[in-house]
């Protein structure tokens, strides 16, 4: 079979692409995935979006995909919900270094037009009651960051994206991508042959590997993080509570349950999702220390998924000069899901040669050619 | 009986009705339905829907039973408080 475009990786950025280039007018358009959809990192993720950024870049993704959330439903023409809540991220500072750190970054995000500030322990506790002041210095907020539900949300642009004659095919693993003088011939798959030109790597954990296949370094890694979530109750807290020096982010989801992860500093570079007792230990000691009242619930359930990592925490989106017709969205750190929209959109403004919504110099691949050292985005957990 | 009426999730309330029209639009893999209408999500994690699903999607697909994949089994096998996860794990340390 032929396609004019091959997408690896049915997750939101693979699904946002497909539509993007679909709504253009663009025509055979072929997604694969080994798995089904939302089976990767997608469906493992935290369902948070924000904009409190330390980097210009991520600030402007971040930004200008909450704008396309707020009217996902319509956009799209999604006939379920989306989960949509915009209730704010609460970001605590927990000692006075990181406090003078978040200043600069309200600083950075205000210039760009993100309405986020900088707030008192005695306002966070207000927006939180049952944040335990005690042990953080000050706080940033920003109303308009929230929640989506990750599947019903990539459900959203799959089904788009397959009314507008997008093809997906799922438990198809790419084996192969061959390339013969520089220039893409075919994709190998577990079933199919498919001749093309183009592939769009979307593929998550596995973007190196896809790399590889194509002879094109990319410098990404993949490390488990793990995340649980308790049982359902009555509505106590609106935003997201975060914070990067105590390692960790909860929120109570619009449905009920509360989400929960923080990282693990030690965690080995592959492709694991395991769950671990050591993680469970180690985010109940935290989040009892700052929300305490969430102690009294019960976890249900725990699980793992990849961030996959790029030297300086930010994404790579764009084509490779290597070879032409290979095209990027990876390495977002563990963020994919909050900027698909603007993936989806800047990609295709790439691959179709129009100008681009914003300058995306930064987000090349070639910015790590003969780099060491990088500044890197901080606020991560 | 109506199959709206008929409750294959109590944890989520979802009837043999939802999880018909889901697969009638081909999601007829269990995890998808999982995710989408979470199912196997709640408190009893599947212990209740689990098999009954399977074998709903193996009547729609007109496959084995045994073929039907079901939920991966995550942990924890019941609901613990985070509470008591914290005392156990400074008890031990």
């Amino acid at each position: 079979m032929k396609a004019n475009y091959v997408i690896v990786g049915a997750g939101i950025s693979g699904c946002s692409i497909a539509y993007n280039l679909a709504v253009k007018g663009i025509k055979d358009i072929v997604v694969l995935d080994k798995s089904y959809l939302t089976s990767g990192s997608t469906g493992r993720c935290g369902a948070g979006i924000r904009q409190q950024w330390g980097t210009k870049m991520n600030c402007l993704l971040a930004k200008g995909s909450i704008e396309f959330f707020e009217e996902a439903k319509e956009t799209l023409g999604y006939d379920g919900d989306i989960e949509f809540k915009q209730e704010g991220y609460l970001i605590i500072s927990a000692n006075e270094e990181e406090d003078e750190q978040f200043e600069k970054n309200v600083f950075l995000q205000q210039s760009l037009g993100i309405p986020s500030r900088k707030i008192t322990k005695d306002e966070a506790k207000k927006i939180v009651p049952h944040l335990n002041t005690d042990v953080i210095v000050g706080a940033t907020f920003c109303p308009t960051d929230g929640h989506l539900n990750p599947f019903k949300m990539t459900d959203a642009y799959f089904q788009a994206a397959q009314r507008l004659g997008v093809k997906f095919y799922f438990n198809e693993e790419v084996k192969d991508i061959v390339v013969k003088n520089r220039k893409i011939k075919k994709v190998i798959s577990t079933n199919l042959e498919i001749k093309t030109r183009n592939v769009i790597n979307a593929a998550g954990g596995y973007a190196k590997e896809i790399g590889d296949m194509a002879g094109v370094d990319i410098p990404v890694y993949a490390e488990n993080h793990e995340i649980l979530v308790t049982e359902p109750v009555e509505k106590i807290q609106g935003p997201m509570v975060m914070s990067f020096a105590k390692n960790l982010y909860c929120q109570q989801v619009p449905h009920g349950s509360f989400i929960m992860g923080r990282s693990n500093p030690d965690v080995l570079h592959n492709h694991s999702n395991e769950s671990t007792w050591q993680f469970l230990d180690e985010m109940s000691k935290t989040v009892c220390e700052i929300l305490p009242v969430v102690g009294n619930l019960r976890v249900v359930r725990q699980w793992g998924g990849s961030y996959t990592m790029s030297p300086d925490r930010q994404p790579i989106i764009g084509g490779t000069e290597d070879l032409k017709g290979f095209y990027l969205a990876c390495g977002f750190s563990g963020h994919g899901f909050m900027f698909a929209p603007m993936t989806g959109i800047l990609l295709s403004q790439i691959i179709l040669k129009q100008k681009t919504m914003i300058d995306i110099s930064d987000l090349q691949l070639n910015r790590f050619k003969n780099k060491q050292v990088f500044t890197y985005e901080k606020s991560v957990v | 009986m109506n199959k709206k009426d008929m409750i294959i999730c109590r944890c989520e309330d979802v009837t043999l009705q939802d999880i018909h029209d889901l697969m009638d639009q081909g999601y007829t893999s269990v995890e998808e339905l999982k995710r989408i209408l979470r199912i196997g999500m709640g408190p009893c994690q599947g212990n209740t829907c689990g098999q009954l699903v399977q074998r709903e999607v193996s009547k729609y697909l007109n496959v084995k039973l045994e073929e039907v994949k079901t939920y991966k089994v995550r942990p924890l096998t019941t609901g613990v408080k985070l509470n008591s996860i914290k005392e156990g794990a400074n008890h031990e340390s």
